[in-house]
């Protein structure tokens, strides 16, 4: 999940004697399903966390076009680079509706651009790991927007307006996404025996990571409580990841393809498949920064936007020198 | 001087006639460059016919805390809709 609770400071659900009168009203309104629009009253908290949320979710979708970003020059046909193209220009777009729902809350586009930089926010663990043949491309849309569009849909009924309606939009969106993986996947696995090699191989690297992008077990995090009191989370990590399992495994057997996970295996009383929990060793040390990739992801931001300054000061200034010069003329008129 | 592009609020007019319908917002340094990029996010699958970008300090909002005084008048006016009044079916269309 993009949204995944990297590094929320949840300190547990305060009980209704323990909250102001203010705050028992706001959770009425949350408990009643209302939405919490941005000049409404909320506790500093929600709106802390809702920043810190937001923003990861934001920087996710912004830094997630890097490793497609690596394939749109190779990839195999005219049509394939346009579809690519889109699909990266999407993620764009999901940053920038998110990034404007986090303002709503009082922080700055370029504040959360900073703290990003400085690595004071993080982003979704699996865009540390690199796209390394073109079948990843295909294993990208299908597991790992496939596991952003599991975590996105409950969100559209997440407490606060802004966020929510942006996840209305987000998810409109991802559904294309995750289908051109998967018909990339179709094609590779029904190729030749090198492509199928290739798709196997993607497969074998995306899995676990993609498990990990639901957060860490339910058990190990306090970290649920108070956000899901407040509607900023809807369902729990082993609840959404359970349901990812369920939807993709018989998408890897419809592949001919073979799961990394050798328990990977039907639980007739479950109704549900029982499956191996990724490396959390390996999950934690790519958020704190060890990853395979997290050094070149960080500094391509930090270029682009480094870069990028002249373009941004160069186009103000023109804005503030035409706008002067419209009230200058204005002025000219009046006086004619 | 923060060199951070001003936000714009933008609407779109869809194919059908309907009204502008505000979509979202965005950063760009003036207005022009502000349509310019609401056609690249907000019209990319055929949403619309026409875009209008306000910058967002322009708009006017009314206040939360005022929403009884504001809006509770009109509830209890129910004769403003047409199901208020009883009129037999006898009486035709209307
Ligand atoms: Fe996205
Ligand atoms: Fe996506």
């Amino acid at each position: 999940m993009y949204a995944q609770v990297l590094d929320q400071n949840d300190s547990g659900v305060k009980s209704r004697e323990d909250m102001s009168e203010q705050e028992q009203i706001f959770q009425a309104r949350i408990d009643a399903g209302e939405k919490i629009e941005p000049k409404d009253w909320m506790p500093d908290a929600y709106r802390a966390m809702l920043i810190r949320q937001i923003g990861q979710h934001a920087h996710s979708e912004i830094v997630g076009q890097l490793p497609e970003g690596n394939w749109i020059t190779r990839a195999p046909t005219l049509e394939r680079k346009a579809i690519l193209l889109a699909k990266v220009q999407d993620e764009a777009g999901h940053g920038l509706y998110l990034y404007a729902a986090a303002e709503t809350l009082g922080v700055s586009r370029d504040q959360l651009t900073e703290m990003l930089h400085q690595g004071r926010m993080k982003y979704s663990s699996i865009f540390n790991y690199p796209t390394l043949t073109w079948a990843d491309i295909g294993a990208v849309g299908w597991l790992v927007d496939g596991a952003a569009i599991m975590n996105q849909v409950p969100l559209q009924r997440t407490s606060y307006g802004p966020y929510a309606r942006a996840m209305v939009r987000i998810c409109k969106e991802e559904s294309f996404h995750q289908r051109q993986g998967f018909a990339i996947m179709m094609k590779m696995a029904n190729g030749n025996d090198a492509q199928r090699r290739m798709a196997q191989d993607a497969l074998d690297r995306m899995w676990f990571p993609s498990l990990m992008m639901f957060g860490p077990p339910d058990k190990d995090s306090t970290h649920s409580t108070r956000s899901m009191a407040w509607r900023i989370k809807i369902n729990g990590n082993d609840e959404l990841r359970q349901k990812f399992v369920d939807q993709t495994a018989p998408q890897i057997e419809f592949l001919s393809l073979t799961c990394p996970d050798n328990n990977l295996k039907w639980n007739e009383e479950k109704q549900g498949y029982d499956y191996t929990d990724p490396d959390w060793k390996e999950f934690f040390a790519v958020l704190k920064g060890n990853g395979p990739c997290n050094k070149e992801r960080l500094g391509a931001r930090v270029k682009a936007w480094e870069d990028g300054a002249w373009v941004r000061d160069g186009l103000m200034a023109h804005a503030r020198k035409n706008a002067a010069r419209t009230v200058a003329k204005g002025e000219n008129e009046n006086v004619q | 001087m923060s060199s951070e592009w001003p936000l714009w609020e933008i609407f779109i007019r869809g194919q059908h006639g309907m009204s502008h319908r505000h979509v979202g917002s965005l950063h760009a340094p003036d207005a022009k460059m502000a349509i310019k990029n609401a056609r690249d996010v907000y019209t990319r699958r055929n949403e619309g016919v026409s875009i209008w970008a306000v910058e967002a300090l322009h708009i006017a909002a009314s206040v939360p805390s005022d929403k009884g005084p504001l809006f509770e008048p009109s509830r209890s006016k129910v004769y403003r809709h047409p199901t208020f009044f009883d009129i037999p079916d006898d009486a035709g269309s209307m």
